[in-house]
């Protein structure tokens, strides 16, 4: 065959530094083909361009139209690296080092391609699951220890359980796709990038549950996932993988996709499916759970994009060599997302365990600014603000608890010396005022007041007093609400007082 | 074509008639208020009294309803939508590049214009790359201020 085949990121955030552009110059070269592909996450070095040849994919980091004639005279297209080059792209110790395993066809296939999913392992799991009763599917994911990547960490397999056992004329499978939390992007990524990872996953859950129809709710602020996902669900559709008697067995599955529309709180899953049902995003009271009054009132199935991405290789390698990965209570891979001021930033799956300090200095490189650091916020705006002296925390989900923190939806995001406590304790703040659904008093008048109080203490008035008074209303807001937007807004504000005590008293300065 | 007797009623007409069909494709769908919603906001750029009206009418849901549902969310306007948005990131991700101040001028300046409405949003899902802001639709990386203003100038020409 004549010609070269280069690949050009279609993800969002390498088309926000421009991908597009890229893509277009290539393309109108003579002899090359051009394949959009999701990213490798390796976000610092985006656009990420590679070229095929014959020791592997090639790539060239930050590639601008402007470079693209230069580096070609250079002999981009000779199949050999040239030039600024990081080389070999599966080599490159960045990505070799890490253990991909629900990311690890995402930036490597064209998203919607259906044949490339299958020839690299696609629908493997799915198969196998189909020769098993539902009730032996269940097992093999309790076996794994998979727990729910959206945020509270629920055993999965004690989930689906629940929703196998309860009997019903309709059961529903839920993808929440709302991922509103800041610093977190990896949904959004697998679902651009690998969309048919999020479907089998799904698949499978129809049939260890017995539902047979299926929505990804997806928030609006991501208008490309819901077009990829779109596509990919078309193609599933016509490839027998969707629709009625899935490649000939007894599984029948539909699945739509819904968009949210800009409501953070509709990434909790009782007031995701308040809106699913086309009602305001309001928080539901539990009992009763989902699983056994969800959607329109069946048993329904909610699991996060990276719990359902987890669950092919489950069920292809076994729950076994799942559980085998990891520490503690927390089995197998996390996908970690680096963000904020990091020279690195982009997506870490590795087991769990891995220090955070390892993530933020090998993989992330130290801040952008080159100052130190002084703060991390893991796992999301409701996450603790961790200082420069806890990064040897071990990455799981008891080890952050016994730091005061919480994995989340496994964000990360540093900050350098500048950062500023009693400002950012007031934005969590604020950003509850905002985004609270209103239903009960603690969060939608706590956080307002939580405001006016860390005005007070900014502004040096009785400090000491409305110090107090804060500790009050977060604990108020702790004990007393309904749901966990209220419930954690505490959590990063007291940990900025803890931690960062001196940015909460200015005076002197 | 023929002309309407007042070119106003005429386009109130048109307009009830594009709701309703939007209703009538969706009126099946499972909880299907939020799909007509986006559809009518996609298509018209806000919603008017009328509309919610309409859409009640064809859903069999009181205008409460979804007037109560209208309001929940920030996507469906209620006022006509301007010529440009730009929706800056204030999510902490962004905030630790400095967005704030990177936006500050960008966002003074743009205050003056009213083809552009200037809103905030937490978080777009680039926060390894902020800071982000979201143009017209198309998210952008790694701003600055100048850049940012830059994309907005073509829309002086
Ligand atoms: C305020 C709030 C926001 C949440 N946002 C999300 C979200 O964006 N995505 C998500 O998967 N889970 C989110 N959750 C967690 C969900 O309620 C739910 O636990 C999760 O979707 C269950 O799936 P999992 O078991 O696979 O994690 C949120 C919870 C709260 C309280
Ligand atoms: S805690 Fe806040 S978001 Fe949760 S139910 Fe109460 S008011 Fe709604
Ligand atoms: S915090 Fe700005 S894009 Fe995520």
């Amino acid at each position: 065959m004549s010609g070269s085949t280069v690949y050009v990121p279609a993800d969002s955030s390498a088309v926000a530094v421009g991908a597009d552009a890229v893509a277009e110059a290539l393309g109108s070269l003579e002899d090359v083909t051009v394949v959009r592909t999701g990213s490798r996450g390796m976000l610092w070095l985006e656009p990420l361009v590679e070229v095929e040849t014959p020791a592997g994919r090639v790539g060239y980091p930050n590639v601008t139209p402007g470079v693209v004639a230069g580096l070609v005279a250079e002999g981009l297209l000779s199949g050999v690296a040239v030039g600024a080059s990081i080389g070999v792209v599966d080599e490159y110790p960045w990505l070799a080092r890490q253990h991909r395993v629900s990311f690890a066809r995402v930036g490597v296939i064209a998203p919607t391609d259906i044949a490339a999913y299958e020839e690299h392992g696609g629908w493997a799991g799915l198969r196998r699951a189909l020769v098993m009763e539902p009730a032996e599917v269940v097992e093999e994911l309790a076996a794994s220890g998979l727990r729910g990547r959206g945020g509270a960490g629920f055993p999965t397999g004690i989930k689906w359980r629940t929703v196998l056992q309860t009997s019903a004329d309709l059961k529903f499978v839920c993808c929440n796709l709302d991922e509103g939390d800041s610093g977190t992007f990896a949904d959004r990524m697998l679902a651009e990038g690998d969309p048919f990872t999020l479907i089998e996953g799904m698949l499978v859950a129809a049939h260890a549950v017995g539902a047979r129809e299926g929505y990804i709710y997806c928030r609006s602020e991501y208008p490309a996932a819901a077009a990829t996902l779109r596509r990919a669900i078309d193609v599933a559709y016509a490839h027998g993988w969707l629709g009625d008697r899935i490649q000939g067995s007894d599984l029948s599955f539909d699945l739509f996709v819904r968009l949210g529309a800009g409501a953070y709180i509709c990434g909790e899953e009782t007031s995701m499916l308040e809106s699913l049902e086309g009602r305001r995003g309001e928080v539901r009271a539990k009992p009763p759970i989902p699983a056994i009054e969800g959607l329109f009132g069946r048993p329904t199935v909610v699991n996060n994009v990276l719990t359902f991405a987890a669950v092919p290789m489950i069920l292809a390698d076994g729950g076994a060599a799942y559980a085998a990965l990891g520490s503690g209570r927390s089995r197998g891979t996390q996908v970690f997302q680096l963000a904020g001021n990091v020279r690195q930033g982009g997506i870490v799956e590795t087991d769990f365990g891995i220090s955070l300090r390892d993530l933020v200095e090998d993989y992330g490189g130290g801040t952008v600014t080159g100052r130190p650091v002084r703060a991390v916020q893991v796992g999301g705006p409701l996450g603790a603000y961790l200082p420069a002296t806890d990064l040897d925390v071990p990455m799981d989900y008891e080890a952050l608890l016994e730091v005061g923190g919480m994995l989340g939806h496994g964000g990360v995001v540093v900050w350098d010396d500048t950062f500023d406590a009693a400002r950012m304790a007031r934005f969590a703040m604020e950003f509850c005022a905002k985004e609270s659904c209103g239903k009960c008093t603690p969060c939608r008048i706590g956080s307002q007041r939580g405001v006016e109080t860390i005005d007070r203490i900014i502004a040096g008035t009785e400090r000491e007093r409305n110090l107090l008074l804060l500790d009050d209303l977060c604990t108020t807001m702790t004990k007393g609400s309904l749901c966990a937007m209220g419930g954690l807004t505490p959590m990063p504000v007291q940990s900025a007082i803890r931690h960062f005590a001196e940015d909460f008293d200015r005076r002197t300065s | 074509m023929t002309h309407a007797t007042s070119p106003s009623s005429g386009l109130d007409l048109r307009r009830s008639e594009t709701v309703r069909r939007l209703a009538e494709q969706h009126a099946t769908d499972r909880g299907a208020l939020m799909v007509v919603l986006h559809a009518a906001v996609a298509e018209l750029g806000h919603l008017e009294r009328t509309d919610v009206e309409t859409i009640a009418d064809v859903l069999n849901l009181s205008v409460a309803d979804v007037h109560g549902v209208v309001s929940f969310y920030k996507d469906f306007r209620t006022d006509p939508a301007p010529a440009h948005t730009v929706h800056l990131c204030r999510g902490e991700a962004c905030q630790a590049v400095g967005a704030e101040s990177v936006f500050a001028q960008a966002r003074a300046q743009l205050a003056h214009r009213d083809d552009v409405e200037v809103d905030e949003v937490f978080c777009l899902g680039n926060c390894a790359l902020g800071p982000s802001a979201m143009v017209d639709g198309r998210l952008h990386g790694r701003l600055s201020g100048e850049r940012l203003l830059g994309l907005t100038e073509e829309w002086v020409r």
